[in-house]
């Protein structure tokens, strides 16, 4: 089991990404995981008074479908796949968080000072995961897409704007990582 | 529309993205520090496999399930949208460490904390949908 419950590697791990894309392709249906977020928008009524979300989000149930798979999957993972080997970073990196405040993985996903559930206690933790969301959900219907719709489907279809909206990706990454975060933490 | 295969990819995805650890925020921040290579390679190796994927479709001129060609629609040509709606997400990725596939994937495997992220990102995609029309494409 050893072999599923260690970290997989990139190469394994991209070659079946790129597959799980294919496949959606062989379905008919073109791999992005960002127009879920239109749909539930949608779903709400909410076309009536803003006519972005009057459109036939029924066609789109079948990505709904990969969604509520996709959270079945995380769980099983998390829960039954997993062990303490997991996410070993680079030992600079930890010594970078530990600076800053913040625990290092042992085997976790997500560190506790950010997504422990004492952060609900925190005003400024839960202001940082709205306003972080906000600029993905905004960014991605603006952009058209996200990591999955631009990099993933767009650059293996050699889409110039799928190449504008992923260098754009990484310019407001960097610029949060080494700028903007160092000034919040 | 059967919806059954649907969940079944998304089941898949979802242990695959989980046991990359491309759910994980220390990933991501270690991205972002250019300290591994990790998700660069799994970027990169994902594309590749979709690149030939793709090539093969369109030189075989292969079916669907349906039995329909395989048609891939082209994004829309701009400037303004992807830049600046690139960067904006750029932001929100590093700042939090999720995008959206994650996002569902995480509060799946029992994150609660990351449902404020979720609803920021319906949140976002709400006002962009309010103005749309006066920004630029």
């Amino acid at each position: 089991m050893e072999f599923i419950t260690h970290t997989w590697h990139w190469a394994i791990s991209g070659f079946l990404i790129g597959m799980v894309m294919l496949t959606l392709n062989y379905f008919g249906k073109v791999f992005g995981m960002s127009s879920n977020l239109r749909s539930i928008c949608s779903m709400t009524g909410v076309g009536k008074k803003v006519a972005f979300f009057d459109w036939d989000w029924k066609s789109q149930r079948w990505n709904l479908a990969v969604v509520v798979g996709a959270m079945i999957g995380g769980y099983v993972a998390v829960n039954f796949l997993s062990d303490a080997s997991n996410v070993a970073l680079n030992p600079k990196t930890i010594e970078q968080l530990t600076t800053m405040g913040i625990d290092a993985p042992n085997g976790k996903l997500l560190p506790e000072a950010l997504f422990g559930n004492e952060i609900f206690q925190s005003p400024k933790m839960i202001f940082i995961l709205i306003v972080g969301g906000i600029l993905i959900g905004f960014g991605s219907r603006y952009a058209g897409g996200c990591t999955s719709g631009h990099a993933i489907s767009g650059l293996s279809n050699l889409q110039l704007p799928s190449l504008k909206a992923v260098i754009g990706f990484f310019i407001g990454g960097l610029l949060m990582a080494h700028f903007i975060l160092p000034l919040i933490f | 529309m059967n919806l059954l295969r649907y969940v079944i990819v998304g089941f898949i995805f979802g242990i695959i993205l989980t046991k990359a650890e491309a759910v994980s925020w220390y990933r991501i921040y270690e991205m972002f520090q250019f300290q591994s290579f990790h998700m660069y390679g799994i970027i990169a190796v994902a594309i590749f496999t979709g690149l030939v994927g793709i090539q093969f479709i369109k030189r075989k001129q292969l079916k669907d399930i349906d039995g329909y060609p395989i048609y891939i629609q082209d994004k829309e040509k701009g400037n303004a949208r992807y830049w600046i709606g690139g960067i904006l997400f750029g932001l929100g990725w590093a700042m939090v460490g999720a995008c959206p596939g994650p996002i569902f994937i995480l509060l799946g495997s029992g994150f609660i904390s990351v449902s404020l992220i979720l609803f920021g990102a319906i949140f976002g995609t709400f006002l962009y949908g309010v103005f749309k029309d006066k920004l630029p494409h």
